[in-house]
């Protein structure tokens, strides 16, 4: 076999595995029929699916600004931190899969992200999401010993509902001026070190006084976070939450009652909602477009460039299954955008194959052999299609660095899609159009003018 | 076959001339209209289940509501499209009851900007749009430095280029000041991306039949610089056409079939694309060759 056959072959291999990547389902029904049939075993593909963004899907993305003018300088990070793990825990109660919590700082705004995919109620998100973190001192209840063992009954087997053994006490968030770690000086165990307000370190003595030997629990967002024994009355507003945290834990005490008690402020300054219909109904609409687009493009390089312009289609072919088996691996996220630019690089990928015809064409017409009007068609056409790539690439790429998501969307498939596409017009159809050198189907004029 | 581009010149310039006069009216009657992205608020789609009720039942039920401008438009066959201003999730949901009960709906999205994110999105689509011509103008520079000294220094091959280049981003922005006015379409991030990318892709044509001139001059020297530029917009015709019309037709797909988002990002591509195609072949060079004819 000559050398363009066998790197065909190889591309038709290599096309097979990315088609089949990229829509396993196929081949993976045809390996269990032959299964069924035969008794033969065939290996499968794995199911990995498409990454599809929230418009796609279905979500809801929404952008808060957090009110940080309360906050010194330097803490402001460190804020933001707990405010978004706050928001993660809440979030995670959803139970969506993969959800996105963002902090962003624009200027001397700060910004917090959320993405949820999938169905949910908007705004019972919006309602979840936009509590205050909430820190809470809680002491025992009267019957504190009597409350532990009905629920430890209950855990046992019995039947019943837990009850809180804890209730309220007026130390809450508001009054926590700073949480810090803190290291024991010998035995270097990390704590939490809390400093109160005035008000908050008068309110912290009468606590500690009256629960003296008792347990003074805190809470945030409800959750039992530290449930320290106290020791004695302490006055001065210092307090300090020991237990067997590791450091990591100790830093993110500090910071989960950083934010709880700053309060930070946050309020939704942009949402966008998509409902699962519409996202279907949209990925459905793309794909139908860019598959029509790339029958109607595929007639039209045929009709004009006929045995060429066929072998063009086919890269076109190979093309979109490399482009989708690399969405899949990299993983890109699909979104409406990112399609509308695959879409478009389908139009930009045979642009490279129509300069190479139609200086092969005029090659050919002056009278040149074909394996030479190949090669001057590829050469004389090189330079106008990197000019042109360049352009978009060019455009491409500040697009992709300086645009907002949408623009990054369809920016970034843009770019990979016009890279592919150099490799599919160019090294694909070239080694295509070399198989026919010195066949029969070379000598009919027609099928190449 | 050879058409006598050059020669009727005149009456492309003068096509050129109409479409942007009428680009420049819109502009200046009309402005652009913002989208919601840039300037804050809302946007509603909502798909009814039941018979859809008419523009006006939409803006009673919701007359009682403090929303700034209320503009519904009808989508597809059973959509309204609602805009008002930037309003809370409480406002939201009072929104969607007073339309809930004029009819069964399903809301398919909703999105809301504040003015402040309105304003940012603004600064930065700015920034990357101003950074996108500077980019085309820096390889337009690149691209014609030392084309050729005689008989037009390059200079003018690059301002040729600028010229076209101004023409094609002219002609679509008051396309859709028109639109705006109309309450069809607004300027939205989608659409500037789409002119940004149309501004690349058609500079790239001007450079394609730049280049045939460039080749046949130095090829060509008996004949007039008239005669070489028609010549060379001759042999780029087809090439110039064919890879635009492959681009139209799947845009053309998506502006049919691709759903409501990608639909004025298409047009904007669209309508970019068979200006600059136009200008790329007919405007640029034959503005070279009018300027020979000057000296």
């Amino acid at each position: 076999m000559k050398k363009p056959r066998i790197i065909a072959f190889l591309i038709l291999v290599l096309a097979f595995f990315a088609g089949n990547f990229a829509f396993p389902q196929y081949f993976n029904q045809a390996s269990d029929f032959v299964k069924e049939k035969t008794g033969l075993w065939l290996p499968k593909f794995s199911e990995v699916p498409f990454k599809l963004g929230l418009d796609l899907q279905g979500g809801v993305h929404l952008v808060y600004e957090a009110d940080l003018s309360g906050v010194e300088e330097a803490d402001k990070s460190s804020s933001m931190e707990g405010l978004r793990d706050v928001i993660e825990r809440r979030v995670n109660f959803f139970g969506v899969d993969e959800p996105v919590v963002q902090t962003e700082q624009n200027g001397d705004r700060y910004r917090l992200i959320v993405e949820l995919a999938g169905v949910i109620d908007p705004s019972q998100a919006i309602e979840e999401i936009g509590k205050t973190p909430f820190l809470q001192f809680r002491e025992q209840k009267e019957d504190f010993e009597d409350i532990l063992e009905k629920n430890q009954e209950i855990l046992e087997g019995g039947e019943g509902e837990i009850t809180d053994p804890f209730q309220d006490t007026d130390l809450t968030g508001q009054y926590l001026k700073k949480a810090e770690i803190d290291f024991d000086s010998t035995t270097y165990q990390p704590s939490v070190s809390l400093k109160f307000t005035d008000s908050g370190a008068d309110l912290f003595e009468q606590i500690t006084e009256k629960n003296t030997g008792k347990i003074l629990a805190i809470y945030i967002d409800g959750i039992l976070i530290s449930s320290p024994v106290v020791e004695g009355k302490i006055s001065g507003g210092n307090a300090l939450i020991t237990g067997s945290f590791t450091i990591e834990e100790a830093k993110e005490l500090a910071r989960n009652l950083n934010a709880g008690a700053l309060p930070v402020p946050i309020s939704l300054v942009s949402e966008q909602t998509v409902g699962p219909t519409l996202g279907k109904i949209s990925l459905e609409k793309s794909l139908q477009a860019g598959l029509l687009g790339l029958v109607a493009v595929a007639l039209f390089m045929v009709f004009f460039y006929r045995f060429a312009g066929l072998l063009a289609s086919l890269a076109l072919v190979v093309y979109i299954v490399l482009i989708l088996g690399l969405f899949k691996i990299i993983p890109v996220t699909m979104t409406l955008a990112g399609i509308g630019g695959m879409i478009l690089s389908i139009g930009i990928a045979v642009d490279a194959n129509v300069l190479i015809f139609a200086r092969m064409r005029e090659e050919l017409g002056s009278g040149k052999s074909f394996p030479l009007s190949i090669q001057e068609g590829f050469k004389r056409a090189w330079p106008s299609i990197r000019d042109g790539n360049l352009t978009t690439l060019l455009v491409a790429f500040v697009l992709f660095f300086f645009g907002t998501s949408f623009v990054k969307g369809f920016s970034l498939t843009l770019i990979i899609g016009i890279l592919v596409s150099m490799f599919s017009a160019i090294f694909v159809t070239h080694n295509f159009l070399r198989c026919f050198e010195g066949t029969k189907l070379e000598k009919i004029k027609w099928l190449w003018k | 076959m050879s058409l006598p581009f050059a020669k009727y010149r005149k009456i492309y310039f003068v096509i050129s001339g109409i479409i942007i006069s009428a680009a420049f009216v819109c502009l200046v009657m009309f402005g652009l209209e913002p989208g919601i992205d840039f300037v804050g608020g809302s946007i509603m789609e909502v798909q009814y289940s039941g018979e859809r009720p008419s523009i006006e039942e939409v803006k009673n039920a919701l007359s009682g509501i403090d929303l700034g401008q209320v503009t519904v438009q009808t989508a597809e066959e059973d959509r309204h499209i609602i805009r008002m201003k930037n309003i809370s999730e409480e406002l939201h949901q009072s929104v969607l009851e007073k339309i809930e009960s004029l009819s069964d709906i399903e809301e398919l999205r909703f999105e809301s900007v504040g003015p402040l994110v309105g304003k940012e999105l603004k600064e930065k689509t700015s920034l990357m749009a101003v950074l996108a011509v500077f980019g085309i103008l820096l390889y337009i520079t690149l691209a014609f430095k030392g084309i050729s000294k005689k008989p037009l220094p390059s200079w003018e091959y690059g301002l040729a280029s600028i010229l076209a280049l101004g023409h094609d981003i002219f002609i679509p922005l008051g396309f859709f000041a028109y639109l705006g006015h109309l309450n069809v379409a607004q300027i939205t991030i989608p659409v500037v991306t789409a002119l940004l990318t149309v501004l690349g892709y058609s500079i790239n044509n001007t450079v394609v039949v730049f280049d045939r001139i460039r080749e046949n001059l130095i090829k060509d020297r008996r004949s007039s610089f008239e005669e070489v530029v028609n010549n060379s917009i001759n042999q780029s015709f087809s090439r110039s056409m064919n890879t635009s019309l492959t681009t139209l037709l799947v845009l053309f797909a998506i502006f049919f079939f691709g759903g409501e988002t990608l639909r004025y990002f298409s047009l904007a591509m669209i309508v970019g694309l068979i200006a600059g195609t136009y200008s790329s072949l007919l405007l640029a060079p034959l503005m070279l060759v009018s300027w020979m004819k000057k000296r």
